[in-house]
């Protein structure tokens, strides 16, 4: 570490091991439990009823459900940004983010697969998309891209963690006797070679040279199961870059929200240090930016020709039915955010925290209005059909369902900050080797 | 000439005397009547293959199903020769919702599902109002067919976009790339007649209607082996439907019947949506010269579409 180069390796690995949960991380693990299995109540409700206990109707056939979808694979996507471009491109500050960022895409793309289970009429069929599946379905894109990026963001998870669990293989009276068996199955077999530590590391860079495009491939093709359509406010050339610039900031947001809280009650501060939050603050008013300059491209344009058939749409939008949360979204979302952390005072962990979630927050209601606006703006009349149809909000099932997702992630999460170190304990000690130079390279990777 | 009638039915008797000997497993009169048959005294008239008319006791009569039943892959294949297409004359409508009715009843669709929608239009403030019946357009390039990743929605070779609510999973794309709306879901247990439930569904008639599947208009393929004519298409006094075959270039409401070609290019008929490359079947006939005032059809709109007038 950079400004901390004093600390010796066995304090390190004391520092980093993963710690049993204090009466507050308790409260918080039941918590998320609690709402999941309020979700899963709800999603049985749903299966024995069927999606009618939803408020979606034949116009909204997409409810939250599916906004739900696009936020867990927009915020997945950081995992990628963190541990593949950070990487490739040398910046090695951000080693002690790559982990947190690794499970929150781990995670979000494992509930991202789940929603859309849910949001299917019939999940009993799914096997369908094997045996019937058409290559030109956009849905299939879907399926194939997202299932390739959960592989090797699984594996992008794992190599790094080999090296901490023969660490914490080691100091075994730290864990339950479930645990170390845990972390015996997985990682009894790395011995710690100079070989098998070259190997991984190849194995790690080109895992994060293939990552990029297929993470690139996940937002963009998610983009298409909108802009394939023609409906007003999906028919976009634009999409594509709008989703993935929207999906960046909305990960790096969540990391930066990820970093203050373990950093808090792990007590990292020695491991996630200002700089850390500093630097991730420049780069979130970057991506601020990026997304913000997407949306004008996609609102503003459009809004001036006004064809007729955006008309409805847009107006919706800018002053009717939506202008609310459209404005909360653009808000809270970017233009706040932007507010505070240009400048350096707001680059501190506390305002950062409170601008990430902000970010996550507005991130959730834009998706929310990509989905149901559009929907609500067909081209012909919406007549003939029950008058329920003609709005929506979610039932509390949807709700219960989606929110249960979202706590789903979050329990992954902490399972996984309560089992594995949450900062790379060796590539930590690596590094600081590294900074130190006091030890020949030989000896670099003991 | 005689000789040879008279031989050929020799082989037509002989081979059924042969069947049915095979079948009963005994050398009995495939002409008389089987024992179990109980006479019930009410005679009933027929035609002939002779073309005779002879009479016959009801009891003899057996239940001979309409059509054989077609496999799946039948169903997905369509009907040979045939490229189906609808002509809608919107002259004639004032929104009397017959076809709605009928085809609703013979689809045995739920209440708040309507495959045909008669939709109140006005294109702009100052043009004038029309009522606009709207089916599926059955598209030549179907958005439906291209997003939907199990094949569930295909298109035929008699240009009919159909759903195999066998292999439907629900997740409803096809709904949101269709730009006419036309597509209605089952978010809930379809009530069915228990006759209708039995039936295995086939792609043709679209029942029975499955839970968390699609479905939509269908274009009554079924009615169409039978050389009949759709639900709509009948059930309109006022002949608003005009259903037939491009192929051989006519089109007919069961009342009157037109060269399709010339019809369109006498009336000026048009499709929805031309812009967007979807190529419809269905085409419509501008409202001019019209039937009915606009304002006749007002006292029909749902209630839900009431509020909004």
């Amino acid at each position: 570490m950079e400004n901390s180069p004093s600390l010796t390796k066995d304090q390190i690995i004391q520092d980093l091991l993963p710690q049993k949960f204090g009466k507050l991380g308790m409260i918080w693990t039941y918590s998320l439990i609690f709402i999941c299995l309020i979700g899963a109540f709800a999603y049985y409700r749903q299966l024995s009823k069927g999606l009618v206990v939803t408020n979606m109707g034949d116009y909204v056939s997409w409810g939250i459900y599916i906004s739900n979808f696009v936020f867990f694979v927009a915020i997945s996507l950081v995992g990628s940004l963190i541990t593949a471009i950070f990487r490739l491109s040398n910046m090695k500050w951000a080693t002690p983010l790559t982990r947190i960022a690794e499970i929150i895409a781990v995670s979000a793309i494992v509930f991202a697969s789940l929603i859309i289970i849910i949001d299917m009429g019939r999940p009993d069929r799914m096997l369908n998309l094997f045996l019937h599946g058409r290559i030109q379905s956009p849905i299939m894109w879907d399926v194939i891209v997202i299932s390739t990026y959960f592989v090797i963001s699984l594996l992008l998870l794992y190599l790094p963690l080999l090296p901490d669990l023969k660490i914490m293989i080691k100091f075994k009276e730290r864990s339950s006797n479930i645990l170390n068996k845990l972390y015996l199955f997985q990682g009894s077999f790395w011995r710690g070679t100079a070989e098998q530590f070259k190997i991984s590391e190849r194995a790690i860079t080109i895992l994060c040279i293939t990552i990029i495009p297929v993470a690139f491939s996940i937002h963009t093709v998610t983009s298409w199961l909108f802009a394939t359509t023609y409906r007003p406010g999906w028919d976009s050339t634009n999409f594509g870059a709008y989703f993935i610039s929207g999906a960046f900031l909305v990960g790096a947001g969540g990391v930066v929200v990820a970093m203050f809280v373990f950093r808090k009650f792990y007590k990292l501060e020695k491991y996630i240090t200002e700089m850390h939050f500093e630097k991730m603050g420049r780069i979130v008013v970057m991506l601020s930016l990026l997304y913000l300059y997407f949306n004008i491209n996609e609102y503003l344009v459009p809004a001036f020709k006004m064809k007729s058939g955006e008309e409805a749409h847009l107006k919706g939008l800018f002053s009717g039915e939506f202008a609310l949360i459209f404005w909360f979204a653009i808000l809270i979302g970017m233009i706040i955010p932007i507010l505070i952390l240009v400048f350096k005072k707001g680059r501190k962990p506390l305002p950062m925290f409170i601008a990430g979630i902000m970010i996550v927050i507005g991130a959730w209601f834009k998706r929310y209005l990509i989905v149901t606006p559009t929907l609500l703006h067909p081209f012909l009349p919406m007549q003939d059909a029950p008058a329920e149809f003609h709005h929506y909000f979610p039932s509390w099932e949807e709700w219960a369902i989606a929110m249960g997702t979202l706590a789903g992630t979050l329990l992954v999460i902490t399972f996984f900050a309560r089992i594995y170190p949450i900062i790379p304990i060796q590539e930590t000690i690596t590094e600081q080797d590294e900074t130190c130079m006091s030890l020949p390279p030989t000896k670099r990777h003991e | 000439m005689e000789n040879n009638t008279s031989r050929r039915d020799f082989l037509v008797n002989g081979l059924l005397a042969t069947a049915a000997a095979t079948a009963t497993g005994c050398g009995n009169n495939p002409f008389a009547p089987e024992e179990t048959v109980a006479l019930s005294g009410e005679k009933v008239k027929l035609l002939s293959v002779d073309g005779e008319i002879i009479e016959i006791d009801k009891a003899f009569l057996k239940p001979v199903p309409h059509m054989p039943p077609l496999t799946n892959s039948e169903e997905r294949k369509g009907i040979e020769g045939k490229k189906f297409v609808m002509v809608i004359d919107l002259a004639r409508c004032k929104n009397l919702k017959k076809c709605q009715e009928a085809c609703n009843h013979a689809h045995s669709l739920n209440p708040g599902q309507n495959w045909i929608k008669v939709l109140s239009m006005q294109e702009a403030e100052e043009s004038a109002p029309f009522w606009q019946p709207t089916t599926c357009m059955h598209c030549d390039e179907p958005p439906c067919v291209k997003v939907c990743p199990v094949d569930a929605t295909f298109k035929r070779q008699d240009g009919l976009v159909l759903i195999d609510s066998d292999r439907c999973i629900g997740c409803r794309f096809c709904m949101a790339a269709c730009p006419y709306s036309t597509r209605v879901f089952n978010w809930e247990e379809p009530i069915l007649e228990e006759a209708v439930a039995a039936q295995p569904y086939s792609c043709e008639t679209s029942m029975p209607q499955k839970i968390g599947t699609v479905s939509k208009c269908d274009f009554c393929p079924d009615m169409a082996r039978m050389g009949e004519l759709p639900h709509c298409v009948t059930s309109c006094p006022n002949g608003v439907f005009m259903f037939g075959d491009m192929n051989e270039d006519s089109v007919t409401n069961g009342a009157e019947t037109f060269r399709f070609s010339e019809l369109i290019k006498d009336k000026a008929g048009y499709r929805l949506m031309e812009d967007l490359g979807t190529k419809p079947s269905v085409y419509y006939l501008p409202p001019v010269s019209r039937n009915f005032p606009y304002e006749s059809g007002l006292e029909n709109l749902s209630p839900a579409d009431k509020q909004s007038h």
